[in-house]
């Protein structure tokens, strides 16, 4: 007999559903697939084309199990039948078994056993349960289907019609997470196939993903095929650090040498994807180009090899001598490639000898009181009713994150209402896209947007995703806009999307401007004037990266020292006197902050290269040098430290969960950003106003030190509308002359019919001529004329 | 036979044609005709009554689904979930099951009936448009109905307002590209979406919940919708009084193979026997040159086979399905004594194994391992074994106990209808069907043609004793 207890408060919860399966009770949520809910009591079914971040397609029929019907037991697919109240499922039945050996044999009948040669060999799911729910023996004597051997599909991925069992997962993928659909089913019955359209490559910024959910080896990915077998691999979970997203991966090795990098399916970030420059832009680490050793420049200007204790004693004297002029004089610029231990360090050091000059951004960011806005996390801003996007291509730059909100913008979960000077891979899934020319955010959002966004907006939960939408539009511009965007919406919660792999943990750990001292651009401005006696570049590239290419090179020619501490020789880096190697991502332990404030560990795979060291050992050596003792003698004491300096860096404390899902860092009290408008000049009407953006693969060291992404980095251009291009007086595909009030520059002209009149789209930091030669950073937007080359 | 109402035309003692009745004249695609003979009063007739007295009739008429399940359109009808906007009516057009070709002319001789009985459905079950997916091998089906749906827009009996009501429906046309899995309604609510022609899994979603573009949507067989203008002018008691109970009205059968007179015969639901149909001298007027009937499908190439034991069944579900087969779509192919059983088997199985879609494991890679299989047989290059290995992989698509028919001579009793499949639609288990029907009811035929399986014995030095 049952009795209610009335002191029971707990509350029923309506979504749950209690059933069994095999006999054992299992609860689970209204909704759930029995699959799911099989897979959370350890009871595995047998599957090939259900993933768990994918709608279910029912087509491989391997996992079919019995439910208790009206009429006795019905044999169902276990990825499409909802659980329900009382069910009883059983996987187990003789009636099971046979079905499940049945499709098992099917599916292996055209499928070649090439498993020796095969590099999914070891851990295919396909091999693994012919094993576990196989028949064990294959009757099909005939002969098996043909199709060429691996043909590729894309610059990447290699696909091989004999292996596929046509589960739907990679073409599902593409269409669904993605939204390229660029390969698809074609033909019919057994000769169904997947394939691309013609003449039309798989060129999706996931395709990676594809690769790594085809449950049998009929897709495989250029960096890593026959590098090694997966029984060979040695593997440690760690933190992506090329944009900022943080997505989990798992780092593989073998022979001490990085073979692979595979998404890890956690809930508040990647949900298992990566994007393909993230997955393949390990070869980077391994390039034969990295700095094994230090270098000095000799008098003739030449690097020249040297040891250590040359290198930090030179360094060491450059710094004694410049901090005992003025500790004005020594300035750091970068950090935000590191962990947030090498910028800890880093900034006890610049603490310890009071260098105030330092700036993890690099004049391409936003001010750092963007963190001390009302934050919200990568769940929250996709959860809010209205995300207002304020920020560059997510697509193009911060990848994944572009999938977690294309996900809510396609099941029509959220509005994405999308502010840009330009059209975004958001675009086709956003409710409203508002196009702004460069300049104007601010002033459209406080009085000319559409009354339906207005209403939208006032009607429920917002969130603004903000970073730098354009480069050739000033930082101001995007901090007004957003303080109009919180004026409108006062309740709104932010999310900072600067790109950088580690700037928020960088910045938070104290490699920023302090106590209102110079930063990166300023930095520039008094090293050209001759105001900077030594310059350390950690791990940054200002002649790359900084939007105004000849204030870096005064900057860095006004500076009487410069040590960078790089992993490659850059073009600022041979410009130093004091070259070190530092360690790189899969060479050294530590932690990571990613956008949202999300602290997890990074960790390390492999020998550092050469006599390559992590940045924070760098700066111990330094300090004590300079007389100084940091008190670091591991990875740990620094991370112990930064908990307990930084309150911001306290909940890293819970090691266990760092090393997992990440925790999210304390917040301080909120900020309000005053309101306040630019004076924009008015565009002169033979003038195009600069809309700068990057695109995933750009001239960055990650991409251009890994031969399989190199060359998929489309080369400098200008694109134009084709009225404006007609009225310019030249063909699409010829040279133009692109002039600024600072510099010409000729570049190949394009056109599309999303550019906005009067604007000019100039892709940042491609191979090729350089465009940031006609940037400005002290100009809040750039006009350029284009003109027929003479 | 005696009183049965008739259509005009037809003197009175004839068999009752419900939706034949204008076949003999050479004009009857024209709406001259069809309004001359009684078109397009049905739809007057149904806008003066409530939408929902129409749908009680249609539901009181029992008309069953012609398409092949046989499930009571006017039950159908009321499975869509109240006050979800808009609503559509799918007319499957694509008849492709082999042996069937009644739809066709249905389409090329009468199209004006088919769009009547659109418009009827559309106003009694609350459809705010119609489709009407044609097959697209049949040119001057596609001809036809097109023509004649423009002389109906012109003449107001289609469009808004129709003739002066608030009732507005749009009839859109679209052809198909051929393929027979589109037969089935989600795979050809998918082509029409403008997808690959592939199935959809149901459950959790049918199409009267969450059907075309993720609407409720009624799909409807082109016979079906062609008896609605005959039942609404005529009034339910005269349309059950044809036919039984069960099954009432009439039903068109396309009948091919060694009869006197294969065609296409509008027959008495639930009543008239296969022995009627086969020999009757006003249906096919029995075997061709004399000869002995061997065995017939009774229900389209799905169905599994009849023999001579069973030509006393009437066409009534309830008795073929506990028989061992399925009426299906009315196709009824006939094989007499001259028949090669084993090749006429992989006729169909071939034609199954080609239509797969691809889309689920058991039949894209079942359907052509039967087919390779048998081809050996057939080629007499096969061996006992893969007698065997038929039934092996047919299990595989279909667990369990496949259905077929008693046999006197043989000895063995029937396993009723129907089967379980692990595929998501019936074209996997079609594949197998003719196959389990041969080898059952014919296994001496594959047995003359196969050679026995030589076993050699081992014995290897050493081996385990």
């Amino acid at each position: 007999m049952t009795t209610v207890d009335p002191t029971n408060t707990t509350p029923v919860d309506p979504n749950a559903v209690s059933l069994t399966i095999n006999g054992k009770a299992v609860s689970a949520r209204k909704g759930d697939l029995i699959i799911a809910a099989a897979d959370k009591s350890n009871e595995f079914i047998p599957r090939f084309c259900y993933h768990p971040r994918m709608a279910p397609a029912g087509m491989c029929r391997q996992c079919l199990v019995e439910v208790e019907g009206p009429r006795g037991p019905m044999m169902v697919v276990s990825c499409m039948t909802p659980v329900a109240e009382g069910q009883v499922v059983r996987t187990d039945t003789e009636q099971v078994k046979k079905a499940q050996e049945g499709v098992l044999e099917l599916l292996l009948a055209n499928h070649p056993l090439d498993c020796p040669v095969c590099d999914k060999g070891g851990e295919c799911p396909l091999q693994d349960q012919a094993f576990s729910h196989g028949p064990g023996e294959s009757r099909y004597v005939e002969e098996k289907r043909h199709y060429e051997k691996p043909i590729p599909i894309s610059d990447n991925v290699f696909l091989d019609r004999e292996r596929c069992i046509l589960c739907d997962r990679c073409t599902r993928f593409a269409d669904e997470v993605a939204g390229d659909a660029l390969i698809s089913f074609t033909s019919r019955g057994n000769n169904t196939q997947v394939m691309t359209f013609p003449d039309e490559p798989f060129s999706s910024y996931f395709s990676g993903n594809t690769v790594q959910i085809c449950p049998v080896g009929a897709l495989t990915a250029k960096p890593y095929r026959f590098k090694a077998r997966p029984w060979d691999l040695d593997q440690t979970e760690s933190t992506c650090t090329t944009c900022s997203v943080g997505c989990r991966t798992v780092v593989q090795s073998s022979r001490d040498e990085l073979v692979r990098y595979q998404g890890v399916d956690i809930d508040p970030v990647n949900w298992g994807w990566l994007c393909d420059r993230g997955r393949f832009n390990f070869e980077s680490v391994n390039s034969d180009q990295r700095l094994t050793t230090p270098y000095l420049k000799d008098a003739q200007g030449n690097h020249v090899a040297t040891t250590w204790s040359a290198a930090l004693d030179t360094a060491a004297r450059m710094l004694r001598t410049s901090l005992a002029t003025s500790s004005d004089s020594v300035a750091i610029i970068g950090g935000a490639r590191g962990t947030n231990e090498d910028a800890f360090a880093w900034a006890q050091l610049a603490d310890a000898v009071g260098v105030n000059q330092r700036d993890a951004q690099l004049a391409d960011g936003l001010p750092a009181e963007i963190f001390s806005l009302p934050q919200a996390s990568i769940d929250e801003a996709v959860a809010a009713n209205t995300i207002i996007l304020l920020s560059p291509d997510l697509k193009e730059e911060l990848p994944v994150l572009f999938l977690r909100v294309r996900d809510v913008a396609q099941k029509r979960k959220s509005k994405v209402v999308e502010i840009t000077s330009r059209p975004t891979g958001i675009t086709p899934s956003a409710w409203k896209t508002v196009l702004v020319e460069p300049g104007k955010i601010a002033s459209t959002v406080a009085s000319g947007l559409d009354p339906a966004i207005v209403k939208q907006i006032g009607s429920g939960s917002v969130s603004v995703i903000v970073g730098r939408m354009n480069l050739a539009e000033s930082a101001e511009s995007t901090v007004l806009a957003l303080a109009e965007i919180l004026h409108l919406a006062p309740q709104a919660k932010v999310l900072p999307v600067l790109r950088r792999g580690n700037v928020r943990g960088a910045v938070t750990a104290g490699l920023t401007p302090q106590q209102g001292a110079a930063d990166t651009a300023e930095i520039l401005e008094l090293s050209a004037a001759g105001k900077i006696d030594t310059l350390v570049l950690l791990g940054s590239d200002p002649l790359s990266d900084v939007p105004d290419a000849d204030l870096a090179r005064r900057g860095l020619a006004g500076a009487r020292n410069i040590i960078s501490i790089d992993a490659f020789m850059t073009p600022s880096s041979s410009q130093a006197h004091v070259v070190l190697p530092a360690a790189a991502f899969g060479e050294k332990n530590g932690t990571t902050t990613n956008l949202e404030g999300r602290m997890s560990n990074v960790a390390q795979k492999i020998t550092p290269a050469g006599t390559s060291r992590p940045d924070w050992m760098i700066a111990c050596e330094l300090a004590s040098a300079l007389g100084k003792d940091l008190g670091f003698n591991s990875v740990e004491d620094v991370t112990a430290k930064l908990v307990k300096t930084v309150a911001q860096f306290a909940p890293a404390a819970n090691t266990k969960a760092l090393r997992h899902d990440g925790v999210l860092m304390n917040h301080p009290a909120p900020l309000t950003l005053s309101r306040t408008t630019l004076p924009i000049p008015d565009r002169n009407s033979y003038d195009y106003r600069i809309v700068s953006f990057r695109k995933l693969y750009d001239a960055a060291v990650g991409t251009a030190k890994s031969p399989s992404l190199v060359h998929l980095a489309e080369g400098a251009s200008v694109v134009v509308h084709p009225l404006d291009l007609a009225r310019v007086g030249v063909e699409h595909g010829s040279h133009v002359q692109v002039i600024s009030a600072k510099s010409t520059v000729v570049l190949p002209v394009a056109t599309s019919e999303s550019v906005m009149r009067g604007t000019a789209w100039l892709p940042f930091n491609q191979p090729g001529n350089d465009a940031r030669e006609m940037f400005d950073v002290q100009a809040d937007v750039i006009d350029v004329r284009i003109e027929k080359l003479a | 036979m005696s009183s049965y109402p008739h259509a005009p035309g037809f003197v009175v003692g004839d068999r009752p044609k419900v939706v034949t009745s204008r076949f003999e004249y050479t004009d009857s695609f024209t709406i001259e005709r069809y309004l001359a003979t009684d078109g397009y009063k049905a739809i007057r007739k149904a806008l003066s009554k409530p939408a929902a007295d129409v749908h009680e009739e249609v539901k009181g008429a029992t008309v069953l689904g012609r398409g092949g399940a046989g499930f009571p359109a006017g039950t159908k009808w009321g499975l869509t979930p109240q006050q979800v906007w808009p609503r559509y009516l799918v007319v499957n057009g694509d008849e492709s099951e082999p042996g069937t070709y009644k739809d066709r002319l249905l389409m090329e001789r009468d199209p004006h009936q088919l769009i009547e009985g659109c418009l009827i459905a559309c106003y009694a079950a609350g459809l705010s448009q119609c489709f009407l997916y044609i097959r697209g091998e049949m040119a001057l089906a596609q001809e036809r109905v097109a023509a004649a749906l423009n002389e109906a827009y012109a003449a107001g009996y289609v469009g808004k307002n129709i003739l002066g009501s608030k009732f507005s429906v749009d009839i859109v046309l679209h052809w198909g590209a051929g393929a027979y899995v589109v037969g089935e309604e989600t795979a050809l609510i998918e082509s029409l979406e403008g997808n690959r022609g592939m199935p959809r899994l149901k459950p959790p979603f049918f199409p009267a919940a969450n059907g075309l573009y993720g609407q409720p949507t009624i799909v409807n067989n082109v016979e079906t919708l062609a008896n609605l203008p005959w039942l609404i002018r005529n009034g339910v008691e005269a349309y059950t009084a044809i036919g039984t109970k069960t099954s009432p009205g009439t039903r068109m059968v396309a009948v091919s193979g060694h009869v006197k007179r294969p065609g296409v015969y509008e027959i008495i639901n639930g009543t008239t026997t296969f022995r009627d149909l086969l020999y009757g001298e006003e249906f096919c007027g029995g075997i061709r040159n004399g000869n002995k009937l061997k065995a017939f499908v009774p229900g389209g190439g799905s169905a599994p086979w009849f023999t001579p034991d069973q030509l006393d069944l009437p066409f009534e579900a309830s008795q073929v399905g506990p028989a061992g087969s399925m009426l299906g779509s009315g196709a009824i192919m006939v094989m007499d004594e001259t028949t090669d059983i084993p090749a006429a088997a992989l006729t169909l199985t071939h034609f199954y194994a080609h239509e797969s879609c691809g889309k689920c494991t058991p039949c894209r890679e079942g359907g052509t391992w039967l087919e390779r299989i048998l081809t050996r047989v057939v080629n007499g290059t096969g061996t006992d074994a893969d007698l065997q290995q038929l039934i092996e992989v047919g299990t595989s698509i279909c667990p369990g106990d496949f259905p077929h028919a008693s046999n006197e001579a043989l000895g063995i009793s029937a396993v009723p209808f129907p089967y379980k499949m692990t595929t998501i639609c019936f074209v996997g288990p079609s594949a197998y069907a003719p196959i389990h029907s041969a080898l059952t009811l014919f296994r001496s035929e594959f047995e003359a043609r196969v050679t026995k399986r030589i076993t050699i014995p081992v014995t290897a030095v050493g081996a385990a004793s």
